[in-house]
């Protein structure tokens, strides 16, 4: 690793002064992801900014048929957690896939999403869901939030507070893991929300997590298996690589978006 | 006798690994130590045309940075090759010269262009990235079928068309004989995939040069230390072997990775002795993928005939194999005397004829990984027998019924005599526990639920305890592969052996000391094994090719014997009896049909005392004994895999795998076992998942575990296991060797299973989901004509 | 550099440690705790594992900087004094390692997930056990006794949880 100072602030607003303050600071949320990368010399902040000793930034809270899980969650709190298990038990089942138990019990939300990995399991819940990206300076819709891969909506000294996620009627996430990797080669997540239903993919786009038009006007129509039939998911803009063909991962697409229909019931 | 031979003893060595005090290389630290780093060309072919290491030198903490040509000044050889190969036009093979460090041209992407030493590992990592090398581009020869093209690129100047050698054995004339009169010939084009060992300890090493005693020692990863010091010293010119200790303590597993001795460990030794400091290096798992020989690698053609019965009347490959950018240590002989002498494989086979091009390319060195040769050939012999009996409408099991050698000793068409066998007994017992019988219903059941159920064989044989000296010396290796072995009986009576095979796994520690209590009586704790130091152990030839059962344990029965004559010689010497009376059990010699008796430590005491020793004895109870074998050791199993395949992704289930072997006698049942499910493990992993991919310009593309699919518990299923048992009647424990028969034998069962299951034999390894997805597709009716 | 005051198997350590260092750097080369070992650089082999506040995590992908306060267990602290921790035995017993290499990344992992389960009261079946070992690569043992070993240990965590009641 190259070296780098590390802060472990106490509010928020320290953190967010630290963030502007390096020349080139990140945040720091479980660091499963950044770690590895720095590593390998493959990032080189010069500010390491801790977030999880802040008041507040970790947690799950029910109210209103929204969950609002803190920034600094991490994957395993989410998918033990007795109210995302009752409301979105989806979105436990898919914290309880990420990487392996290890890397749950320090991997967080907050950091899953900021970095927008183009195969990471998280992105595709806050896009499916429809859910809200709560940073210390404003609210961004999760529509808005993802810019394609590693691309986000955040400001340099933005910080991540809290996902909200409204409750849907229905959900699951079906994932295809890569062999070697482990993480999502595709992974469908399904919802029917109050604004219609919505279909998030990731791990098989060239640019990192999206909604499917197609499969979100069929499963419209008919919330069924067999309306994903009826939809030809194309080859264009998936990812092609040793581990599947762009052709590979479009027949994915549509085996894990019928698995995770069938999963929602 | 709970501890002696064929009992499942738990493993002595076991305490230290679980409670964290195993002392590997890594965790050794020597007072004075600095840290190595080596710069290694981004390029798989390229001109080095300058270095610069003066902002490197500057940086903080950094001791020297050297380079090739420093090291070919100071007198420091090429890497060598154990194992000469003469072409079948009588040419000994060419191969392009491999220095520790690149004097002039980098040969793949990790090539070791320069060594930085520092105070730290990260600051000799840092300054290894900011010594700038100029390099000029060259075209790259990446795969082997590309290498023996017309104007490939060359590897090496003195290698024209990359031809390392073409060699053949067997008898062409005589297969094309049995081709013309053959009723059914069935062809076929096989890839055995490249692989890389991973062993779970990445390579490291720590130079200790002593300037006061012009002395080195060197702490290594390696499966066989004394062959390291001897090369190290007599080729690589670092000291001479009295000057020179090497010890390999703790070792992580190396299934192949570690027999060879690498640049790295030789220019850390010189480093030492240029910067006056103990220097470490280890690897980390990315430049372990980029520089451990890698494995296998071979295309082959081959076509087989039969007669209208089914009997094999003979056998043609001509294969493709990629030995990568140098030469490595063991790589000459692994496709050629380790995969053309096993083409018969348990078969009566009167005619075959192989051909093995060895070709360099701009990749990593390829060398022996677990099997070494021999997965290679049973591939190849046990995918042809499945597809000839599915073409003739066969049974695959009678097929091979119908072709199994029965008589031994038996002379194959290629070198090897096989021992003993009972081949039909291995695949009757395999056929019992895997249920064969009730498979039909399981496919119907697994179909009900949308899945494709199939059920592959391999029945097969390897050649190992390697090897009878003076007949690897008449096929050209360098030195012959012999074991030792000195058995020391303590004034106490409690005994250490030491041997010159080497423990990275296999449980020696546990099974060696079996063998002492076994003949002694003795509690298994009061028998030690001593290993892995050249100052401590005489010479030895180290662990691999399934050797330290069948060559290793024979050199220590054969000391046992020498130690067992000279205590019954005291003892009937103190007891006043014949030797011929006296027996030794329980951990006493007694006098048969008496009350007479000595404790085994009062013969102990008795040797050392030497009050009273027969007239002209020498005090004292050490004996040692150099074993060379008199042929190799022929293990053979039958080998079941049953898979389920999800149409809709392509990925397949391991659902059943049993594999029923013939070890010939088992010392500690539990460790054999062990052995094949680590094997078995392996060959899956070849079969489904491991493939080390490099793009068209060299570049490593499976760098990492994020792209190279290694077999985890989920990608596995338990095993079901049996031994049949035909002792070797060539040693005298009657072992054939355990080490590497899963390896061998699992990836043809596993892909014949898939085939069968997808009902499409087009299917290459590894049979990844987007392999067998795509083979699915090619049986689908084109919708076109619906 | 950051002072750091941390428990490790028991006892309080306190060091300035690099902003760069990790957990496992820290042990392996501070406290010359060996038993804890890197196979890996992308955070996947799991020989690394060691429960920091009663959680399995990867020793190599966590920053000793940040583990102010912390509780850290590593292989050298589970057995109370000469008697080893059930998980240990049964590796021993079952024939769960080889090399040796992977072990201490395992029985923490085995540790860790018997744990997990039984405080959830969930089975851990074979499959269950063989999911749970997602992120620990072993090359030797092809996981057939691991496997045992953990579902041996996990009945006698059980019998000795039953009996502390």
């Amino acid at each position: 690793m190259y070296p780098t100072n590390y802060h472990k602030p106490s509010s928020v607003a320290d953190a967010a002064s630290l963030l502007s303050g390096g020349e080139a600071a990140k945040v720091l949320a479980g660091g499963q992801t950044l770690l590895p990368t720095m590593k390998q010399h493959l990032a080189a902040p010069s500010d390491l900014v801790d977030v999880r000793g802040i008041d507040g930034m970790e947690g799950v809270t029910a109210s209103n048929g929204t969950i609002t899980i803190g920034a600094a969650t991490r994957h395993a709190d989410v998918e033990s957690n007795a109210d995302v298990k009752s409301h979105i038990p989806a979105l436990a089942a898919l914290a309880g896939g990420i990487g392996d138990p290890a890397v749950r019990s320090m991997g967080t939300i907050g950091g899953s999403i900021a970095n927008n990995d183009p195969a990471a399991d998280y992105p595709s819940a806050v896009l499916g869901l429809g859910g809200t990206v709560v940073t210390n300076k404003r609210e961004i819709a999760a529509d808005e939030f993802f810019q394609g891969m590693f691309g986000t909506a955040l400001d340099e000294d933005e910080i991540i507070t809290a996902v909200r996620f409204p409750v849907p009627s229905k959900a699951a996430y079906a994932k295809f893991p890569n062999p070697a990797s482990r993480y999502a080669m595709v992974g469908v997540f399904v919802a029917q929300t109050d604004s219609g239903v919505r279909v998030a993919i990731t791990g098989a786009g060239d640019d990192g997590v999206f909604r499917h038009e197609g499969l979100e006007q069929a499963l419209s129509g008919s919330f069924s298996a067999d309306a994903v039939d009826g939809v030809a998911v194309g080859e264009d803009g998936m990812l092609s690589d040793i581990h599947g063909t762009a052709a590979y991962r479009a027949n994915l697409v549509s085996v894990m978006a019928k698995r995770a229909v069938d999963a929602a019931g | 006798m709970s501890d002696g031979i064929g009992a499942r003893v738990p493993r002595k060595e076991d305490k230290r690994f679980i409670t964290g005090k195993g002392k590997y290389t890594d965790d050794i630290r020597m007072e004075n130590q600095a840290y190595a780093a080596f710069v290694r060309s981004p390029h798989a072919a390229a001109k080095v045309t300058g270095i610069d290491a003066l902002a490197a030198e500057a940086m903080e903490g950094v001791i020297a940075v050297h380079t090739g040509p420093q090291m070919k000044d100071d007198g420091i050889g090429d890497l060598i090759t154990g194992w000469s190969i003469t072409s079948k036009d009588g040419s000994p093979m060419q191969c392009g010269a491999w220095s520790p460090m690149v004097t002039e041209n980098a040969r793949y992407v990790g090539d070791a262009v320069a060594i930085v030493v520092a105070e730290t590992q990260e600051q000799a990592r840092r300054a290894a990235e900011a010594v700038e090398v100029s390099y000029e581009e060259l075209p790259a020869t990446v795969y082997v079928d590309q290498a023996v093209k017309d104007g490939a690129p060359q590897v090496h100047g003195n290698v024209p068309g990359n031809m390392i050698y073409d060699w053949e054995i067997g008898d062409k004339a005589k297969a094309d004989a049995g081709f013309a009169a053959a009723a059914h010939i069935t062809e076929m084009e096989i890839v055995n995939n490249r692989l890389s060992p991973n062993a779970m300890e990445p390579r490291s090493a720590v130079a200790v040069f002593d300037e006061a005693e012009d002395h080195y020692t060197l702490y290594t990863t390696s499966q066989n230390p004394h062959v390291a010091r001897l090369v190290l010293s007599a080729f690589y010119n670092v000291a001479p072997e009295h000057k020179l200790r090497v010890i390999a303590p703790d070792v992580g597993g190396g299934f192949g990775s570690k027999i060879y001795i690498y640049p790295e460990e030789i220019t850390c030794l010189w480093a030492s002795m240029k910067t006056g400091r103990s220097v470490k290096w280890t690897s980390d798992r990315s430049e372990a993928f980029m520089t451990d020989a890698h494995g296998r690698d071979h295309v082959t053609k081959m076509r087989m005939g039969f007669d209208a019965e089914g009997k094999i009347l003979a056998f043609e490959t001509d294969t493709l194999a990629n030995l990568g950018a140098y030469v490595s240590l063991f790589a000459t002989v692994t496709p050629t005397y380790l995969h053309g002498t096993l083409l018969s494989g348990c078969y009566a086979m009167p005619a075959i004829y192989g051909n093995v091009k060895a070709v360099h390319t701009n990749t990593a060195p390829v060398d022996a990984y677990r099997g070494a040769g021999r997965p290679e050939a049973t591939y190849s012999v046990e995918r042809m027998m499945e597809t000839a009996a599915r073409e003739m409408g066969m049974d695959p099991a009678e097929l091979r019924r119908k072709n199994f050698i029965t008589e031994f000793p038996y002379q194959t068409e290629v070198i090897l005599q096989y021992d003993s066998g009972d081949y039909h007994k291995t695949l009757d017992m395999a056929q019992e526990a895997a249920d064969v019988a009730g498979f039909a219903a399981r496919k119907a059941e697994a179909a009900s639920r949308g899945k494709l159920r199939g059920i592959g064989y391999s029945t097969f044989v390897e050649a190992c305890g390697i090897a009878p000296s003076a007949a690897v010396g008449s096929l050209g290796a360098a030195v012959g592969l012999w074991e030792s072995a000195e058995v020391r009986v303590n004034p106490v009576g409690t005994i250490e052996i030491l041997t010159g095979c080497h423990s990275h796994g296999q449980g020696h520690e546990t099974t060696f000391a079996q063998l002492a209590a076994d003949r002694f009586g003795i509690p298994i704790e009061n028998v030690a094994i001593v290993h892995g130091d050249t100052d401590k152990v005489q010479f030895g030839m180290g662990t691999y090719g399934s050797r330290s059962g069948p060559v290793g344990m024979s050199a220590i029965v054969k000391a046992l014997d020498k130690v067992e004559a000279k205590a019954k010689k005291i003892a009937a010497h103190t007891l006043e009896a014949s030797e011929d009376d006296l027996v030794i059990e329980g951990g006493e010699v007694k006098v048969a049909g008496t009350d007479k008796s000595m404790a085994w430590h009062e013969v102990g005491l008795a040797a050392y005392i030497a009050h009273n020793l027969p007239e002209g004895m020498e005090p004292g109870l050490k004996e040692a004994s150099f074993y060379d074998p008199a042929n190799f050791s022929f293990p053979a199993g039958a080998l079941i895999c049953e898979v389920e395949v999800d149409p809709d992704t392509g990925v397949t289930e391991i659902v059943q795998f049993t594999a029923v072997d013939d070890f010939g006698t088992v010392i500690n049942p539990m460790i054999v076992e062990g052995q094949v499910h680590g094997g078995v493990a392996q060959g899956i992993g070849q079969a489904l998942l491991e493939q080390v991919v490099y793009d068209e310009d060299g570049q490593l593309i499976t760098g990492s575990y994020m792209d190279y699919t290694m077999p985890r518990a989920g990608d596995l299923p338990s095993f079901t296991l049996d031994h049949g048992c035909t002792p070797s009647p060539l040693n005298p424990l009657g072992v054939k060797g355990c080490g590497e028969a899963g390896a061998i034998g699992a990836p043809p069962a596993v892909i014949n299973a898939i085939t069968d299951a997808i009902g499409n034999n087009d299917l290459q390894m590894p049979a990844t989901p987007l392999a067998v997805w795509t083979a699915l597709q090619a049986t689908k009716t084109p919708m076109a004509a619906e | 550099m950051t002072k750091v005051t941390m428990t490790v198997n028991g006892k309080s350590v306190s060091h300035d440690v690099a902003d760069t260092a990790l957990l496992s750097d820290y042990l392996r080369e501070t406290l010359r705790l060996t038993g804890t070992h890197v196979g890996c650089d992308t955070s996947q082999c799991g020989a690394c594992v060691v429960h920091v506040d009663g959680r399995a995590v990867k020793s190599c992908t966590v920053l000793a900087a940040s583990l102010d306060g912390a509780d850290v267990t590593s292989i050298e602290g589970i057995a109370a004094g000469k008697d080893l921790h059930p998980m240990q035995t049964a590796f021993n017993q079952h024939h769960g390692l080889q090399c040796g290499f992977c072990t201490p990344g395992m029985i923490m992992t085995g540790i860790d997930m018997v744990n997990r389960y039984q405080a959830e009261g969930r089975a851990l079946t074979e499959d269950a056990i063989r999911h749970e070992l997602e992120g620990n690569i072993c090359r030797c043992t092809g996981y057939h006794n691991i496997v045992k070993a953990i579902d041996d240990a996990a009945g006698q965590m059980s019998g000795m949880a039953k009996a502390a009641e």
